[in-house]
């Protein structure tokens, strides 16, 4: 069947050309000047083009040794680590939260008003969100203060502010709402029809929950997911002010070396890392048929 | 500018200078000079006076030291003035992006402090380890890439402030004496400790503590080999391991904090940061050691493709700077400026003696703002000028091995 509509406007490819040579200008070349800067030999002030493998074989130097880890596998283990933390903090809550706006309130109106104030935490610079913790979580922050009134601990607690727990607190508080929107928008779109008969074949609210509302939620999921991983592997504002900016992570990494004007071995790990997100995001791909469901 | 346009341009003026309102013109037209450096040195009050002073307007770009030396090699025309520190240089002059400041436009050129120029305080030559000022304080020409051995007319950066650091500590909370660099590893300050997180000025503090500790002797803290790198961040990747350090620290406002909130007791620290945190009303001591200083100097750049009016305004401002106003209001922060004569003019007699000689304060002591910062009769931590700069082990560095060292620090910091 030729449609009309196809054919009265302009070709297909000439509607897509302003968005593909945005797409061109400001994301394929610099990817292409990356990948070829990431084989420039180091210098400290001046890039001068050439070819060499040097800066991954120094990325990857002694990592054979397992027993003691170089720094590239201690930095993205820690990165993967605080990633999957992230990732599965922020889906319990950003699931529940959607599951409770789609589900249990009523009113669009409320559901509105209810969905804004889920965005409230967005309404500061992300610094000044991260910065509020410190007052909170310090040495003699609130939280200590507060244990060490009721009596809980007689010393307070170190591990609250510039740990690991604070790095994947600010992730889970920064980023939940990038879970929670996609989720919400499955949900939003499952047939309510659909749960009336779940419950007419007498299936348990777990049940329907786990073999209806998971199952066509997992879109908003996964979307959810590349979000919260992506951001949280490439992060290093985040783990540099609440890790007290002793915690490695390979943004932080490639931010430490772009600043000591070490660009070729900046490009390189930028690869890497741009390499281990893609595989990630292809085996969540996996998973679920992004094309079809959507 | 395209040939026409030009054309266009000197007629348009010619037309204007025949009636005669040029200079009124003239006067209205505004400069505004774009000035690169920390946020440390640009103070809301220099750019007011000088401003009022001159008509000139400074518009202030606050980044961190790293990120000057990255703006000054890739993108000099970001900005009309750099103020940056002196162990940069090693990296912003073979790029070609500085022009040598020429001192004969420099009215009290002859009159920056000898430390400066030979390297000696009051008859008495300081350490010279690492990248101390003198070594790359003059270029062989205005468009030179390369030092001077010998002075010469064309300056690489005019100093404008410099201090030496040491360990900034909280007595209240550590209530006993500190007299070494040693005590910054003391494992009784566990995870009560911080450090320096720019790599290049935190290995040195490192380096302070490994030759307090009698570990090593470095032929030049400033200049290490990869061997001595390793040493160095063994040592500290020991003491992190065994959770020495609460925190790394980047930029002033975070030592301040860390300090203040009492989250770290000991850290290496400048200056002002510790004056900072007094003016909260918090007893904090900028700590002399018997090691000696570490100590650090800025100044003030030109970029190549700088010229005209611009350039014209830029020496003004220097100029200006070097006078006495802008010297005397560093001073009272607890820097030095350049050239002291001019900025003992500006300041009174009894703030001269407590900044400068380590005299005992004859009245309450001031920040420019107008906060507390010392009761009558309290010296200065560490004396006057010449004991605190004569007492200088070693200057901030960039060494020939950077880029390994950098690599290393990562390890430390992933450790």
């Amino acid at each position: 069947m030729k449609s009309t509509a196809l054919t009265a406007g302009p070709p297909a490819w000439l509607q897509a050309l302003p968005f593909g040579a945005v797409f061109l200008f400001f994301f394929v070349a610099p990817l292409l000047l990356i990948g070829a800067v990431s084989f420039w030999p180091t210098s400290d002030y001046e890039l001068i083009p050439g070819f060499t493998g040097q800066n991954y074989v120094s990325i990857f130097e002694g990592c054979s040794n397992l027993a003691e880890p170089c720094v590239t596998l201690k930095t993205y283990w820690s990165t993967l680590r605080f990633s999957l933390l992230t990732w599965a903090a922020a889906l319990l809550i950003g699931f529940t939260i959607a599951y409770f706006l789609a589900f249990h309130v009523r009113s669009p109106g409320m559901q509105t008003l209810l969905f804004v104030i889920c965005t409230i935490p967005f309404w500061t610079s992300n610094v000044i969100r991260m910065i509020s913790w410190v007052p909170l979580l310090g040495r003699n922050g609130l939280v200590n203060q507060g244990l060490m009134g009721l009596g809980v601990v007689d010393k307070p607690v170190d591990w609250l502010l510039f740990s690991e727990f604070s790095v994947v607190l600010a992730f889970v508080h920064l980023y939940t709402m990038f879970m929670l929107v996609p989720i919400f928008n499955s949900m939003m779109r499952i047939d309510r029809s659909l749960l009336e008969a779940a419950d007419d074949c007498g299936a348990s609210g777990w049940q329907t929950l786990w073999n209806v509302i998971v199952p066509l939620s997992r879109t908003g999921i996964l979307i959810g997911s590349i979000f919260v991983i992506t951001i949280v592997m490439g992060d290093f504002v985040t783990v540099g002010v609440m890790g007290g900016q002793q915690i490695a992570s390979v943004g932080k990494v490639i931010q430490v070396q772009t600043s000591y004007l070490q660009f070729p071995l900046a490009a390189a790990n930028a690869v890497v890392l741009l390499a281990v997100v893609l595989m990630i995001i292809v085996a969540l791909t996996r998973l679920v048929n992004l094309r079809k469901e959507l | 500018m395209s040939e026409i346009r030009r054309r266009q341009l000197l007629q348009g003026t010619a037309g204007i200078l025949a009636t005669g309102i040029f200079p009124a013109i003239h006067a209205q037209e505004k400069i505004t000079l774009r000035y690169l450096g920390t946020a440390v040195n640009q103070d809301k009050a220099i750019a007011e006076k000088f401003k009022a002073d001159t008509g000139i307007a400074i518009q202030y770009i606050a980044v961190n030291t790293d990120e000057v030396t990255k703006r000054a090699v890739t993108s000099p025309n970001s900005f009309d003035l750099i103020d940056t520190e002196y162990f940069s240089l090693k990296k912003i002059v073979p790029t070609g992006n500085l022009k040598g400041i020429d001192t004969k436009r420099i009215k009290n050129a002859d009159k920056i402090t000898t430390l400066f120029t030979t390297g000696v305080v009051g008859g008495k030559a300081v350490g010279d380890q690492g990248t101390a000022p003198k070594k790359v304080i003059y270029l062989e020409g205005e468009k030179s890439k390369v030092f001077a051995k010998a002075p010469t007319q064309f300056m690489s950066l005019i100093p404008t402030v410099y201090n030496a650091d040491t360990l900034g500590i909280r007595p209240d909370l550590i209530k006993r004496p500190i007299d070494s660099w040693a005590e910054l590893l003391n494992p009784e300050f566990k995870g009560k400790a911080a450090i320096l997180n720019i790599p290049s000025i935190g290995i040195m503090d490192a380096a302070m503590v490994v030759e307090a500790k009698g570990l090593y002797k470095y032929p030049d803290k400033g200049n290490m080999t990869r061997k001595e790198i390793d040493l160095t961040i063994k040592t500290l990747i020991e003491a992190k391991k065994a959770g020495q350090f609460r925190s790394l620290w980047k930029d002033f406002n975070e030592s301040v904090n860390l300090m203040a909130s009492g989250e770290v007791v000991i850290q290496s620290m400048w200056s002002p940061a510790v004056t900072a945190v007094r003016t909260k009303g918090i007893d904090c001591v900028f700590q002399p050691l018997k090691e000696g200083y570490r100590a650090w100097a800025a100044g003030f750049g030109v970029p190549a493709t700088s010229s005209g009016k611009k350039l014209d305004a830029t020496y003004e401002f220097i100029n200006w700077f070097l006078d006495g106003w802008a010297g005397a209001y560093l001073n009272r922060q607890g820097y030095y400026s350049a050239v002291l004569e001019t900025a003992k003019a500006k300041m009174e007699a009894y703030e001269w003696a407590y900044w400068m000689e380590g005299k005992a304060a004859e009245k309450d002591i001031k920040s420019p703002n107008g906060d507390l910062l010392a009761k009558a009769g309290s010296k200065r931590d560490g004396g006057s000028y010449e004991q605190r700069m004569g007492g200088i082990a070693c200057w901030n560095a960039l060494m020939d091995e950077n880029t390994y060292m950098v690599q290393k620090w990562n390890e430390f910091v992933a450790a």
